[in-house]
C-alpha cells in the first residue's frame, strides 16, 4: 500500500533527475536569501549554476549543529518571517535550543511524508491513532498528528506522561495504532500489567516507535509484551521532524528515506569522505525541498549505513540502517567505541533478561570503568548467589566478546534505574566531573 | 514435609533491610526466621514467616523481586556432634547442601536446622530412613 504510489515508486533515474533538479533549485535560493550559506558556498568555490550532476553534492559545505546555535533564532532562515506560520526547537539539553521554522509548504509536505510513512507502516484510514509523542516545541506530537490528519485516520493527541491515563484512554477508545518512544512503549506495558490490564488484549495492532535509538531484540521484546506490528521511524527536527525515514511493514529492513524532498550521504565521521554503500558511517543529510530553513549536508552525528538494493515493498527510495547510535552518544571507553545499542542488543539476547539497563562510565586513576547496570526481576531472579554470580559473568563474558570492551555487571533491584516517559536516560558517564 | 521459604533480592544499600522488615511488619506478617546471604552489589534475603503468601503479596507490590523455594527443617540433637551426624549421613548418600542455616527456637531439647538441597525429596527419604525427625512446615510457621 502506498499513499503517493507515483513519487513513491518513481524509477531510479526518474527520483535522480528531480533530486538534481530539486538541488540546484535549493542552492540557488540560499545562495540569494542565506548569509551564511552565500558565505559558506562561496568560500568552497561552488553555485548553483556550477552544480551538474548529483555527485557535484560532494563538494558543497556540510552544516554543523554549531551552525544552527550560532544562528540562533532565526539566522538561517531562507525566508521572511511573514511566510513562516510554524516554530518548532530541539529539546537543547546543553545550551540553547536550535530553531526551525516552516511555511505553510514545508507543513504541507511534512504532512505528505508522516502520511506516507504512516501508510509504510501499514497503517489505513479507519485506524484510530494513539499518538504519545510529546506536543510542543519537539516536532515529535504534531508532526505524527499532521500525519495522521493527512491519511484521514482518526488521531487521539494523547502527548507523553500521564501514564495511568494513557492506558484508560487506549483501552476505552479502541487505540489501533500507537506512536511514541520504544522505551515508553515498555514502560507502559509495565504499568498496565500493574493495574492488571495485559497490552495484548488491546486493539493495537501497529506501534511506530522513533526518537531514540532500539535494537531488533528490543522490537522482538515489545511485539511479543504488546502484540502488534512494530515499526521504526527516523526523523530530526533540524531537517523537518518525524517522517524522514520509515521503516516499511512489508520487510522491515532499513528505514527508506523520502528521497524526493532528502539526499542522504554516509560519511566517515572523522575524514569527511563519501562511503559506499553498505558501509557505516555518519548520515548527513541535504533537504532539496524545504523553503523555511533549507539545510546543505547537515551533519545529523547518527551512525547507519544505505543501500538502493530494490525493497520488497516496491518503493524505490534508498534504505537507511536501524540507528546504531548517535556518533555523540557513542563511548569510547579505554579507546573502544561502544554504542549503549550494542549492550542492549547484548542483554536482550540474555534469557529472561528485561531491557531497563544503565551504563555508568567512570575514570578511576586514568583507567575507564564501565558499569552495566541490570535489572533482577522474577525471570532471572534465583535464590543462590552463585546462580546470580554466573548471570553477571555470562553478561560480562559476551560485552567482552562481542565488544572487547571489559565491563562490570552490577544487579540492581527492579525500578531502581529511572524509568523514563519520553527519551531513555541509558547512560551516566561521570568522566568529565571530577 | 517441605517448609516454604521466601527468598528477596536486595541491593546492598543503606535502608534496605530496614524497609523489607518494615513491609512485613506493618502486614503483620510475623518473620519466624531468617538468613542473609551478601555479595559485594547485593544480597538475598530468605524468610520463613508464618504466612508466605501474604509476605509475598505484600513485598512484590512494593516493587520487590521474591521467589518461593522449598526447604527441609529437621531436628538436630543439641550436643557436640550432632550436625556433623547428619550432615555425614547426607554426605553417604551424594546429597548436595546448597545453604543451611539455624532456626530460631528449640524445639523440645533439639535444635532445628533450615537445609536447601539440591535433591529436596531424596533427602527427605535419606533422612527419615535414618530416623532424623523432619519437621513439616506448619510447625515451624506457628511455634
Amino acid at each position: 500500500m502506498f499513499f503517493n504510489e507515483e513519487f513513491e515508486t518513481l524509477p531510479r533515474e526518474a527520483l535522480q533527475a528531480l533530486q538534481l533538479k530539486r538541488l540546484k533549485a535549493m542552492v540557488a535560493r540560499v545562495e540569494k536569501s542565506v548569509p551564511f550559506y552565500k558565505e559558506a558556498l562561496a568560500k568552497a568555490g561552488v553555485t548553483s549554476d556550477s552544480i551538474k550532476t548529483l555527485a557535484d553534492l560532494q563538494r558543497l559545505p556540510f552544516t554543523y549543529k554549531q551552525d544552527m546555535r550560532d544562528s540562533y533564532p532565526y539566522n538561517l532562515f531562507a525566508v521572511p518571517m511573514e511566510d513562516i506560520v510554524r516554530i518548532h526547537a530541539s529539546s537543547g539539553t546543553t545550551g540553547k535550543p536550535t530553531v526551525v521554522g516552516y511555511t505553510r509548504k514545508d507543513i504541507d509536505t511534512w504532512s505528505e511524508l508522516m502520511a506516507r510513512s504512516f501508510v509504510a507502516a501499514g497503517v489505513h484510514k479507519g485506524d484510530i491513532i494513539h499518538n504519545s509523542y510529546g506536543y510542543g516545541l519537539f516536532t515529535g506530537g504534531l508532526g505524527a498528528h499532521y500525519g495522521a490528519e493527512r491519511l484521514g485516520a482518526s488521531v487521539i493527541p494523547m502527548s507523553g506522561g500521564n501514564t495511568k491515563k494513557q492506558i484508560m484512554i487506549m483501552q476505552d477508545f479502541g487505540s489501533t495504532v500507537l506512536t511514541c518512544t520504544p522505551s515508553y512503549s515498555l514502560f507502559m506495558a509495565e504499568a498496565a500489567k500493574e493495574e492488571g490490564i495485559d497490552f495484548r488484549d488491546l486493539k493495537l495492532r501497529v506501534g511506530i516507535f522513533g526518537a531514540e535509538p532500539w535494537s531488533e531484540e528490543m522490537r522482538r521484546d515489545i511485539e511479543t509484551k504488546l502484540n502488534l506490528s512494530a515499526v521504526d521511524i527516523y526523523g530530526l527536527s533540524e531537517i523537518m521532524g518525524p517522517g524522514v525515514a520509515i521503516e516499511c511493514c512489508e520487510a522491515k529492513k532499513g528505514l527508506h528515506v523520502w528521497e524526493d524532498h532528502f539526499i542522504p550521504e554516509i560519511i566517515n565521521p572523522e575524514t569527511c569522505e563519501v562511503l559506499p554503500e553498505g558501509q557505516m558511517g555518519e548520515l548527513v543529510i541535504t533537504t532539496i525541498t524545504k523553503e523555511g530553513i533549507p539545510l546543505i549536508r547537515y551533519r545529523t552525528r547518527d551512525i547507519t549505513s544505505i543501500t538502493y538494493e530494490p525493497c520488497a515493498c516496491g518503493r524505490t527510495h534508498a534504505r537507511i540502517a536501524r540507528m546504531s547510535g548517535r556518533s555523540d552518544d557513542m563511548l569510547i571507553i579505554r579507546g573502544v567505541n561502544v554504542f549503549p545499542s550494542q549492550i542492549e542488543a547484548i542483554l536482550m539476547g540474555v534469557e529472561g533478561v528485561e531491557p531497563h539497563y544503565v551504563l555508568i562510565v567512570e575514570r578511576k586513576d586514568n583507567l575507564d570503568t564501565l558499569e552495566v547496570q541490570v535489572e533482577v526481576g522474577e525471570n532471572i531472579f534465583s535464590d543462590e548467589i552463585k546462580h546470580l554470580q554466573a548471570l553477571s559473568a555470562k553478561i560480562e563474558k559476551q560485552i567482552k566478546e562481542m565488544l572487547g570492551v571489559t565491563c562490570r555487571v552490577r544487579l540492581v533491584e527492579p525500578k531502581s534505574i529511572t524509568r523514563s516517559e519520553g527519551k531513555a536516560k541509558r547512560v551516566i558517564d561521570n568522566r568529565n566531573k571530577a | 514435609m517441605h517448609v516454604e521459604q521466601i527468598s528477596i533480592f536486595i541491593e546492598n544499600k543503606f535502608g534496605r533491610l530496614a524497609e523489607v522488615t518494615r513491609i512485613l511488619g506493618d502486614a503483620g506478617v510475623n518473620i519466624r526466621t531468617l538468613s542473609l546471604a551478601d555479595t559485594s552489589d547485593f544480597g538475598i534475603l530468605r524468610l520463613i514467616v508464618n504466612d508466605t503468601e501474604k509476605a509475598r503479596t505484600v513485598l512484590k507490590e512494593r516493587g520487590f523481586t521474591v521467589s518461593k523455594t522449598e526447604v527441609v527443617a529437621v531436628e538436630i540433637p543439641d550436643r557436640p556432634g550432632g550436625l556433623a551426624d547428619i550432615l555425614q549421613v547426607l554426605d553417604a548418600d551424594g546429597i548436595n547442601v546448597e545453604y543451611m542455616y539455624a532456626f530460631v527456637e528449640r524445639c523440645g531439647e533439639n535444635a532445628v536446622m533450615i537445609f536447601r538441597f539440591d535433591e529436596t525429596d531424596k533427602a527427605i527419604a535419606t533422612l527419615t530412613g535414618k530416623s532424623f525427625n523432619v519437621l513439616p512446615g506448619e510447625r515451624l510457621y506457628s511455634m
